[in-house]
């Protein structure tokens, strides 16, 4: 097994940010984190790029598409942006994107909020099983499993992540 | 010749009556009473709560969770606040709401309930928001609904009004935090309120410290200390060291033959003025159900006072129905 070490990865992910940033494609960027991994991500990256907005994260628990599978998930901390995203840039951070339907739905969050003039997408991990036309602007890594694999990742402090077996399929 | 006894069949106990309120699986259903959630299922429901708070706050006052879903509102009494609080929720889920008040005939309960049920299972509704007059008339509507349909009590007789006792108990848990060491007072018609039932096995569900209530005699049913709670007949003593004082509405339209001497009189004795509020402790909150009747349960001063909570009751309560009615739909198709 690879030993993924996240503080490369995060590494990887600031210098593709700034790169943008200085390039003038995200001017004075919002940075929203998705609950709970992706906020862990987010919070490295905003200390890292020393953004002026404080972190905003998004819970998108109330945006699932499989609520009327498998209900409400107990223990929803509440999305919490604060500031107005109207006509802003932002940077959306997840921890792992694989199917695409939580970037979805978190996108459908985030124009609850307001619309935000540009949206860049930026992952841990990128593994391959999209199920919607959804893309990483920068990624840390492409990971490539099994069917019954999945990526864990562990924090807030330190990040670490792990391959683990998926439990039983539901 | 020996005697043979037969031993009589001793009938077997019902299953736990509350025991509809859950599916197969465990999870939330219907929402009957308070009765059979326990500690877990309540605070999950004020967590959840919780989240739905901040959805408030923004720009699109809505999440998708229930979008394509019908909720109809079937009121056979009447009432706003509740009413109106459940449409919010329902819309803020992105649901269908559709209010239907039926003014209800005594002579035909039973049958017309079940008629109007089938009518309107017909126009495909997934929850049924219920309140009628009579004891046990969601947990009878929960019993005959079609496997799909969930039913929440809003309210039925003198019986349970779950909701109100949740939104009470979430709004206690945001002002004061732990329950244990708190003790809270329900003050006036304990006889005829279905919110003080529903109140006090929610608070003693979460263990709070002293569980009161202060009413004239006439004022309360029979035997209510077994609900687990101190009875005081009397003001000062009831409301000494207490940190939540609960005022109930005197439900003069519930009222037969001549509990009160008269409502000035209730007032007198029972009206939570500031003189008698000042002998809680100084940090005491005020609630009330609504609506409220001032000057014979409550005087303006304290409604209107610095200590009243009243009206964040109304908001939380709309957050409280949300996390309810998500978690009663949620999760039911494989």
């Amino acid at each position: 097994m690879q030993n993924h070490d996240v503080e490369a990865l995060i590494q990887r992910m600031v210098d593709g940010l700034r790169q943008r940033i200085d390039a003038g494609e995200l001017r004075d960027p919002l940075m929203v984190g998705i609950h709970t991994g992706g906020v862990w991500v987010a919070e490295r990256l905003h200390a890292a790029l020393d953004l002026s907005e404080p972190l905003g994260k998004l819970n998108i628990a109330f945006y699932r598409d499989d609520f009327t599978h498998i209900g409400l998930h107990p223990q929803v901390s509440p999305s919490n942006l604060p500031f107005d995203v109207e006509g802003r840039d932002v940077i959306l951070v997840d921890d792992v994107l694989q199917t695409g339907r939580t970037i979805r739905a978190a996108m459908n969050e985030l124009f609850d909020f307001g619309r935000p003039a540009h949206v860049v997408l930026a992952v841990l991990c990128d593994r391959p099983g999209r199920e919607l036309p959804i893309q990483a602007d920068v990624i840390g890594e492409r990971i490539t499993l099994e069917a019954h694999e999945q990526i864990v990742l562990h924090g807030p402090e330190p990040l670490r992540i792990t391959i683990e077996q998926k439990a039983s399929e539901e | 010749m020996a005697v043979v006894f037969v031993r009589p069949k001793i009938p077997k106990l019902a299953p736990d009556p509350w025991a509809i309120q859950f599916d197969g699986e465990g999870r939330l259903k219907h929402l009957l009473t308070i009765e059979g959630l326990g500690p877990d299922w309540i605070t999950r429901i004020l967590d959840t709560a919780e989240s739905f708070l901040s959805v408030t706050g923004r720009e699109v006052k809505k999440v998708p969770l229930l979008r394509g879903r019908t909720v109809v509102n079937l009121f056979f009494e009447s009432s706003t606040r509740t009413r109106t609080t459940f449409e919010l929720a329902a819309k803020r889920l992105s649901a269908d709401v559709l209010n239907l008040n039926i003014s209800t005939s005594a002579a035909t309960k039973g049958e017309s309930l079940l008629d109007t049920l089938r009518n309107i299972e017909a126009m495909q509704a997934d929850m049924f928001v219920v309140r009628h007059a009579a004891s046990g008339a969601a947990h009878f509507i929960a019993r005959h609904v079609a496997p799909h349909v969930s039913v929440l009590n809003a309210g039925d007789g003198r019986h349970a009004h779950p909701t109100q006792a949740l939104l009470d108990v979430f709004t206690i848990r945001k002002m004061k935090g732990d329950f244990t060491p708190l003790r809270v007072a329900i003050v006036g018609d304990i006889l005829h309120s279905r919110v003080a039932r529903s109140q006090i096995h929610a608070l003693n569900t979460l263990n709070t410290g002293e569980v009161r209530v202060i009413a004239p005699r006439t004022l309360l049913p029979a035997q209510v200390e077994k609900l687990g709670v101190r009875v005081f007949h009397d003001m000062r003593e009831g409301l000494r060291d207490v940190d939540v004082i609960i005022m109930l509405r005197l439900q003069r339209e519930r009222m037969e033959g001549a509990l009160l001497p008269s409502e000035d009189e209730f007032f007198c004795l029972y009206g939570l003025t500031p003189e008698k509020l000042a002998w809680a402790k100084p940090d005491a909150i005020v609630m009330h159900p609504g609506p409220a009747n001032r000057g014979v349960e409550i005087d303006s001063e304290v409604a209107d006072g610095p200590q009243s909570v009243i009206l964040q009751q109304v908001s939380n309560g709309i957050a409280v129905r949300m996390a309810v009615m998500s978690l009663c739909m949620g999760g039911r198709e494989e």
